[in-house]
């Protein structure tokens, strides 16, 4: 039961196959089973899980109207706060703390009835690509427990692949959905920035964050984006527009006459040769499905790590500020006489990590008096010009695409002392957040050298989100039927009664 | 004792002004939350994940406070940005909840305005005209409360209490620009003005304009140059300034203290900010 789709669960619960409780307690009972190997997981909110389940069931039962999703279990990156369940962000900074609060996102699962398994594992504060930053300890990829699910949502993306939930939310500041997805096997979507409101996401770098669906296949994930997407009020920079048509799209999967871009810098040198074998094949199979493949350029998307890195630790330089042991979360050396300037500095000393210390200190620097211009003014400039090489592309093509990372899954501690390699990693995956566009990840099969998952992206214009939905079905639809089953039954078995 | 008298100073030196004057409005709802702002509420129970700057909140602008601020800069005669840019002033004290202040930078909503103010002369009554350098909307902070020690200030202090209840209240700062040629009217003008600001925001009905408990407050800028010279002397800033007397004073006290420091040869000191707390006079 737990291996099958979003969408087939929905079947069998809208059937009365089964119920949301059965289907609920069976996943618990894979987490039971599997996460002390995986680490997916900080928190499994077990009798709030089965509550709700519990009152979907109910509200079946009277014969409610519900929503598609209604009942399906679902993992939750832990950078979106749940009211009373604990949030941490990965960070021993929010230690113990229980928000009062319920973020956008899970106000709208939760009146989907979507059932919210408990908080994914990831990066601290959302600064990695590869689940090391956490405070709480790696997650280990499902297809190689040695090996980074990716970050920094690789808590949700392994849940996923390791099928301890169907349906996961990351949140994607420079590759953060897409990049878990490609090495994990499963599929991730960055929405275009405001489709999805940030409310209550706690902010890494506000210019960039965004909330997005992860799921095993591309129709599930476009059913939970339709769930959680939308016009928000409480979100300055949420997009007051119709919800872009992501499930008729992936339920068609139609590209005849799409014209698919190449993005010519997201290729050939620094890629591994496996990717670039798993991606030329997939622009076949999309060719034999009717889209023409064109080459795009974007001369500018070899300044967008550089700028990156001055925008994103600039803003989580002030984000962070917050976390100042004053009104919650961690308080380290409050004794008599301590002044609050010390308690502060104690209690950061203590609570972050080394990778968000290095950049907010950065970020600090970035944006100190005199520096503004050279550094956060400039990198703002490439951010447009960035922009432009997109718009000038999509007048060229529908959808743009690249291989999502440049290699497959790394060993754990391979990159840990080496941030530039680390950040390298997110190349092909930080242009889409700087644009604020729209990204998707799905699995375009294994590298021959590893065996390990290839991740393909595709690209979309602003609110033009249903076009990576097409784009991904039709490609997903293409690889199915080559590989007779879905990729993940290829992932070794964790042991368990799955 | 200084023998030095107001005459003596004037007779040497030309004032020079400079006023911010910070004005809470009183829309219903806070600046970026829907909080209540009523005054004097217990302690924290006008506060939200927005205001108390909870993991994940985000700020939505007061329209109100917008309109507000806009009428203000009309009242003023400044001229309205089409496109205005709020900015975040980082730095870090426990009364603010973010570590930021959302506040206007280099995009004000409202700028280049003036305010003709009249004042009694010897030579009858005489017009100023004081140039407006910018109206711009922020937000207010929380309220500290430090217990023990001498000083009320948070070193040296057994505790500190924090009332969020005034935090995010929206506030409204009009800056001049340097103000010259006041000669020993200075100090009147400088009441006269935020007199005059005080009965037009009344009249526009967007603020409650209580100097005592806030609502309308003054930062009283103050340098002095020799007569005949047109560079600007060091300034000094006195915060916080809660009436319309006290406006006056400071800047009549700032003038003799700079004149006595100038006179010895000795520099006011660059930026010195002088924290005064003026005792409660009528205005």
């Amino acid at each position: 039961m737990i291996k099958n789709s979003a969408a087939e669960m929905a079947q069998s619960l809208a059937s009365g196959s089964t119920t949301s409780v059965a289907l609920t307690q069976a996943h618990l009972d894979r987490i039971a089973e599997v996460d002390e190997k995986v680490h997916a997981f900080l928190h499994v909110d077990t009798q709030g899980a089965l509550k709700q389940a519990a009152d979907v069931d109910a509200a079946r039962a009277r014969g409610e109207k519900l929503s598609p999703l209604a009942g399906v279990p679902l993992a939750l990156k832990d950078v979106l706060v749940q009211k009373d369940v604990p949030t941490t962000c990965g960070s021993k900074i929010l230690e113990g703390w229980r928000p009062p609060y319920d973020s956008t996102v899970v106000s709208k699962l939760k009146s989907a009835g979507v059932v919210i398994l408990g908080k994914t594992n990831m990066d601290e504060f959302a600064m990695g690509s590869s689940t090391e930053n956490s405070a709480y300890g790696p997650t280990h990829n499902p297809w190689d427990l040695t090996r980074i699910p990716g970050g920094s949502g690789g808590g949700s993306s392994a849940a996923l692949a390791a099928f301890e939930a169907p349906l996961a939310i990351g949140t994607d500041t420079g590759g953060s959905i897409r990049q878990p997805a490609a090495v994990t096997g499963t599929v991730g979507v960055k929405p275009t920035y405001g489709g999805v409101s940030r409310y209550g996401l706690v902010a890494f770098s506000s210019s960039l964050d965004q909330a997005g669906p992860c799921a095993r296949t591309v129709l599930d994930t476009a059913l939970l984006h339709e769930v959680i997407a939308g016009h928000d009020p409480k979100d300055s920079t949420s997009i007051n527009a119709p919800v872009p048509q992501v499930v008729a799209a992936a339920k068609s999967g139609d590209v005849k006459g799409m014209k698919i871009g190449v993005v010519k810098e997201l290729n050939g040198d620094g890629y591994q040769a496996g990717v670039r074998q798993r991606f030329e094949e997939s622009l076949e199979l999309l060719a034999q499905a009717g889209a023409e493949i064109v080459e795009v350029s974007a001369p500018n998307f070899e300044y967008a790590l550089a700028a990156y890195y001055l925008i994103a630790p600039s803003e989580c330089s002030s984000n962070l500020a917050r976390f100042d042991a004053m009104r919650y979360g961690l308080r380290v050396g409050d004794t008599d006489g301590a002044s609050a300037e010390s308690v502060m500095n104690m209690t950061r000393e203590v609570g972050f990590g080394r990778e968000v210390k290095r950049r907010i200190l950065l970020g600090t620097y970035a944006l100190s008096s005199g520096y503004y211009d050279a550094y956060y003014g400039s990198a703002q400039k490439v951010r447009t010009l960035i922009t432009q090489d997109f718009n000038n592309a999509f007048a060229k093509c529908d959808v743009m695409v690249s291989p999502t990372c440049p290699t497959t899954a790394f060993k754990i501690g391979e990159k840990a002392n080496d941030p530039l390699a680390m950040y390298l990693n997110d190349i092909a995956t930080i242009p889409v957040n700087m644009a604020g566009i729209g990204g998707m990840s799905l699995p375009c099969g294994v590298a021959p050298e590893d065996g390990l998952p290839v991740g393909f992206q595709i690209m979309s214009p602003v609110m033009q989100d249903q076009r990576m939905y097409s784009v991904g079905a039709a490609l997903e639809a293409a690889l199915l039927s080559k590989w007779g089953a879905p990729l993940l039954s290829q992932a070794p078995s964790l042991g368990g009664a799955a | 004792m200084s023998a030095l008298t107001y005459e003596d100073v004037i007779s040497k030196y030309e004032p020079v002004l400079g006023l911010e004057v910070h004005v809470e409005l009183n829309t219903n709802s806070k600046m970026f939350c829907g909080c209540s702002t009523i005054f004097g509420a217990e302690p924290n129970t006008q506060t939200c994940p927005v205001c108390l700057a909870l993991p994940g909140a985000l700020p939505v602008v007061n329209e109100k406070a917008i309109e507000s601020t806009i009428l203000i800069g009309l009242a003023l005669n400044c001229s309205i940005a089409p496109f205005s840019r709020f900015a975040r002033k980082n730095y870090f004290y426990p009364d603010m909840p973010k570590n930021f202040q959302i506040s206007q930078y280099d995009e004000p909503i409202c700028v280049n305005g003036y305010v003709d103010v009249e004042i009694d002369t010897d030579e009858g009554t005489q017009s100023f005209r004081i140039e407006i350098e910018r109206v711009h909307m922020e937000e207010d902070t929380g309220k500290s409360l430090h217990v023990g020690g001498s000083t009320g200030r948070i070193h040296g202090a057994d505790y500190s209490l924090l009332d969020y209840n005034r935090a995010g209240i929206p506030l409204v700062e009009i800056v001049t620009k340097i103000v010259p040629g006041t000669g020993k009217y200075a100090p009147e003008v400088a009441k006269a003005y935020v007199a005059e600001l005080r009965d037009i925001l009344r009249a526009l009905g967007v603020s409650d304009v209580k100097m005592e408990q806030g609502s309308l407050r003054c930062d009283a800028n103050v340098s002095l140059r020799l007569i005949g010279s047109d560079v600007l002397g060091t300034r000094s800033e006195t915060k916080n300034v809660n009436s319309l007397r006290s406006v006056e004073r400071a800047v009549r006290g700032e003038m003799i203290r700079h004149a006595e420091r100038l006179n010895k040869g000795e520099k006011v000191k660059k930026l010195f900010k002088k924290l005064v707390t003026f005792k409660k006079t009528p205005a």
